[in-house]
């Protein structure tokens, strides 16, 4: 029984990396076209938390945000965010004072270290927010990067 | 057509160290040109990074990304020679891909 199983799903394996190597599936394809409007609308950090199918989140001394205290030019923040939370799901990138909080989500699958590295635009000195979801639970991280000049005026 | 990403990806221990740099302007929607117009919004949502066929990665971005995003990731399952694809989509329906062969530790 429990052979034939196995032979199942190695089959239903092959067929998927058959169909990958046809082209009928494309890399690109996996695209996941879904874009969460609703979470990057969202003007709190309740709220995009909420947006992002939470209904709160706790602090914890276990995520790192790696940044400058002070950002000369708000247009370019470098950001890193690493968890150390069994499995971590995803990490989300809030700006409390920007015009939306939230920046942006990554989606962590298994075998992908908790870690994000990106730039983000400061419109003036914030709390910046790491947002991280662990097995099914929300945790965040806080810290305030004083903004020199904005970077999202006119 | 935007411009190629430029993509780095190389062992680091027995994990692939990838480093992205694409190019798009990242425009908020909120900045008006020297007539006082709005300048639409015109930004990267959805990047997704692959190797070997499986996901090793994916983001939704709002427009405070910067412009000319980075992204900075490690992943483990991969070896020199492997290739690592990367895709982004914008609000406007513009597509990328591009991909970069694993180099040696």
């Amino acid at each position: 029984m429990d052979a034939k199983r196995r032979e199942v799903l190695k089959t239903g394996g092959g067929v998927l990396a058959l169909a990958a190597a046809a082209g009928i599936i494309k890399p690109g394809d996996a695209l996941a076209q879904e874009w969460n409007k609703a979470a990057f609308e969202t003007k709190s950090v309740a709220e995009t938390v909420k947006a992002l199918g939470g209904s709160g989140s706790t602090a914890s001394g276990a995520i790192e945000i790696t940044a400058p205290d002070i950002a000369e030019n708000g247009a370019v923040v470098p950001i890193a965010v690493e968890s150390k939370l069994p499995k971590t799901q995803a990490i989300a990138i809030l700006v409390e004072k920007n015009p939306s909080t939230l920046s942006a989500e990554f989606e962590i699958p298994a075998g992908t270290d908790p870690f994000v590295s990106t730039r983000v635009k400061m419109g003036e000195t914030s709390n910046v927010y790491a947002l991280v979801i662990a097995d099914g639970k929300y945790f965040h991280a806080v810290k305030e990067i004083k903004v020199t000049i904005g970077g999202c005026g006119g | 057509m935007a411009d190629p990403m430029r993509i780095r990806a190389s062992m680091t221990g027995d994990k692939v160290e990838v480093k992205v740099l694409m190019s798009h302007e990242m425009e908020t929607g909120l900045r008006k040109d020297a007539q006082g117009k709005i300048i639409p919004a015109h930004f990267i949502r959805n990047v997704s990074v692959t190797h070997g066929g499986k996901t090793v990665l994916s983001a939704q971005w709002g427009t405070s990304v910067s412009r000319n995003p980075f992204l900075h990731f490690r992943f483990k399952g991969g070896k020199p020679g492997d290739k690592v694809t990367i895709s982004w989509a914008d609000n406007r329906g513009e597509k990328r891909t591009d991909e970069a062969v694993i180099a040696g530790g």
